[in-house]
């Protein structure tokens, strides 16, 4: 059982909805984005997903791209994110990390399975897939037919950031991949308050939140308000 | 080797989109159901006749086809040794090769009922051609172009105002040719409804690299009956040589020559200030490697971290850091050799072309001319090589008049 089919587990039992947040590894340089992940649990974060800077972030919107580009000017690699996690695990052996104990690639689609998704899977990751409002039931199959861990609803058809997601839109869609699916099924684009936060958790099984937190990043804030503003979105979800 | 299909370098790609390794469809989910709708709709129109003959006429009347394959007596004389002929895509509506894939494309957005037309553009040409071909159908259009781009190639960003595109400029990355794609692909993604994606190239993922050959491969397959015509039944070209940014001029005067094993195939890359470790060029097959961009695999600059880099060059269109994956799988089983020319040689050619030929060549076929220079002179009278004169240089006077020091504005 991987820490994200853990994770779920415990929530299931407490009763809980999961929240799960989005940060940039190295945005805007390994120090600051090293405190920011190691206070996300503490702030109420039940998933941590790591993203991993790209020159070319095609489903992202202008927060998350600066974002990468913030993390690449300042010298993030790959070996450099992977030993965050080293580190981070030094005190958390429990948080599950999205980018480590799973994947979420988000230019892999089904069609293209063989070469990452399924070796993933053979040495124990979990591989999250995406479904989205154009995934209709012809194709929902097919995308739910190799995912693991849970099923990552985009709760918009667009880029990360950009509009804000609604609850009575995502309910009928949540349901109708449930109906197909005992995987827990997580909502994410679009959520920047701790009340869509509640209203989204509300109608699955959790959300996400990214923009939001990198866009605090952006400004400079300081670690403990970055910290604040998360803890006040995990209560959000987690009072739904 | 034609007749036999297990040896033809013409079947591809597979039923995935893959030419070999290279191509495939990378696309996000949201994307997905509409680029297998796009497979679906195009595959049937291929083997419409009304689909053809639609394009057929348009062809004609609206673009000027065919182009002339135009023997380019002084600059062989000059050179001294093989036979020039140039195919004179510059003459084209618009002024490039790029309207022969836009009508196709924008034929099949109208069957599709799609309203809203978006493209991506480098040196604006593939832009202009989408602005015009949306004004004649009365088609809403949206180009992105990169800020850098925006400004070195003014004069068509006009032309799309005049012919009522909204220009979006790109200032992500470096604002080029391959932000400018990051930018549509991210449009589409919001505007899956109504949105046809109208691509320049032949990349991005399947079907678009197969669909814009087939488009573009008008050009071959006109030189193929005119060299006949003027060079004796079944006379077939010796080399055929184009310019590559992502390859579509270049696919389409390659592909009906793909299994004549006697023609030579050459690619030129755009080599900037010299393909070595500055990274100052955009010569994919010879500087990159493997990886995936823009929804397929193929060749990219990129750093050992897997980290796009920004190409460079003086000719916008050919300022992209990769290559259509068909290429990069010829390149890989070697039926095509892919070279660099630098825009010291490239502005070279474009100067000798124009006191030579009286042809204002545009930069990108001024890469595939010089490359020409190069070899002529060695080969003897009777090799027939055809460059694709695949645009004209009227957008590049002021980058060129900039270079030569010459001020414009007397
Ligand atoms: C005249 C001309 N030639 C060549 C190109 C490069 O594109 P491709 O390699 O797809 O032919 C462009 C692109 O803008 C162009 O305008």
């Amino acid at each position: 059982m991987t820490r994200i089919d853990a994770t779920f587990q415990r929530l299931k039992a407490e009763g809980k909805k999961a929240f799960v947040s989005y940060i940039m590894a190295g945005d805007p340089d390994a120090e600051t984005s090293f405190a920011v992940m190691k206070g996300l649990p503490e702030a109420g974060v039940d998933i941590i997903e790591l993203g991993m800077p790209f020159t070319d972030p095609m489903a992202d919107g202008p927060t998350i791209q600066l974002a990468g580009q913030r993390a690449l000017e300042a010298g993030q690699t790959l070996e450099r994110t992977l030993q965050m996690v080293r580190d981070f695990r030094k005190a958390d052996d429990t948080t599950p990390i999205v980018g480590i104990d799973g994947l979420i690639v988000v230019d892999l689609p089904p069609e293209e399975d063989s070469e990452l998704c399924l070796p993933a899977k053979a040495a124990g990751l979990n591989f999250i897939r995406l479904a989205t409002p154009t995934t209709d039931a012809k194709r929902l199959p097919t995308v739910l037919q190799n995912t693991s861990g849970f099923v990552y609803y985009v709760s918009i058809t667009g880029i990360t950031g950009a509009a804000a997601a609604q609850a009575a839109d995502v309910a009928p869609e949540v349901a109708r991949i449930k109906a197909s699916t005992d995987l827990p099924v997580i909502v994410g684009f679009g959520i920047r308050t701790p009340e869509t936060a509640k209203a989204i958790a509300g109608v699955a099984d959790g959300c996400v939140v990214g923009s939001a937190i990198v866009k605090m990043i952006e400004q400079k804030r300081s670690v403990a308000d970055i910290l604040a503003f998360v803890r006040g979105l995990a209560d959000g979800a987690h009072r739904a | 080797m034609a007749e036999d299909g297990i040896n033809s370098f013409m079947t591809g790609p597979d039923e995935a989109g893959r030419f070999g390794i290279f191509g495939g469809r990378f696309v996000s989910e949201t994307l997905m159901p509409l680029i297998l709708e796009l497979e679906e709709r195009y595959t049937f129109a291929k083997t419409d006749p009304s689909f053809w003959a639609e394009m057929e006429d348009l062809w004609k009347h609206y673009v000027g086809r065919p182009s002339p394959l135009y023997f380019a007596e002084r600059m062989t004389t000059h050179l001294g040794g093989a036979k020039i002929y140039m195919k004179r895509d510059e003459l084209n509506h618009t002024g490039a090769h790029k309207i022969n894939n836009v009508l196709g494309q924008i034929i099949l957005a109208r069957r599709m009922g799609k309203t809203r037309i978006i493209a991506e553009t480098g040196a604006g040409q593939h832009g202009v051609a989408t602005a015009t071909v949306c004004a004649k159908f009365g088609l809403k259009c949206v180009v992105y172009m990169g800020a850098h781009d925006v400004e070195r190639q003014a004069p068509n960003v006009f032309r799309m105002r005049l012919l009522g595109a909204e220009v979006v400029p790109v200032t992500s990355g470096r604002g080029t040719l391959k932000d400018a794609m990051n930018d549509a692909l991210r449009d589409w993604v919001t505007n899956v409804r109504d949105t046809f994606y109208c691509i320049g190239t032949v990349a991005g993922p399947h079907p678009y690299p197969a669909m814009v050959r087939d488009f573009q491969s008008v050009i071959g397959r006109e030189v193929r009956w005119q060299l006949a015509e003027q060079e004796g039944e079944g006379r077939l070209p010796d080399t055929v040589i184009a310019a590559i940014g992502g390859g579509s001029n270049a696919m389409g005067l390659f592909y009906p020559f793909l299994d004549d094993p006697s023609v030579k195939i050459i690619g030129v890359e755009a080599g900037g200030k010299g393909v070595d470790d500055r990274m100052q060029h955009c010569a994919s097959l010879t500087g990159g490697r493997p990886g995936v961009l823009h929804g397929n695999r193929t060749y990219l600059l990129q750093d050992a971290d897997g980290q796009i880099l920004e190409g460079f060059s003086i000719s916008a269109g050919l300022d992209y850091p990769g290559i259509g994956p068909e290429h990069a799988w010829l390149h890989d089983t070697g039926r095509a050799q892919y070279v660099s020319i630098t825009d010291t040689e490239a502005l070279e050619a474009f100067q000798l072309c124009c006191k030579l030929e009286g042809i204002i060549p545009a930069l990108e076929p001024s890469h595939a001319l010089a490359h020409v220079m190069k070899i002529a002179p060695k080969l003897p009278k009777d090799h027939i090589i055809v460059m694709n004169m695949c645009g004209r240089g009227d957008k590049d006077i002021f980058t060129v008049a900039k270079h030569l020091g010459f001020d414009m504005k007397v």
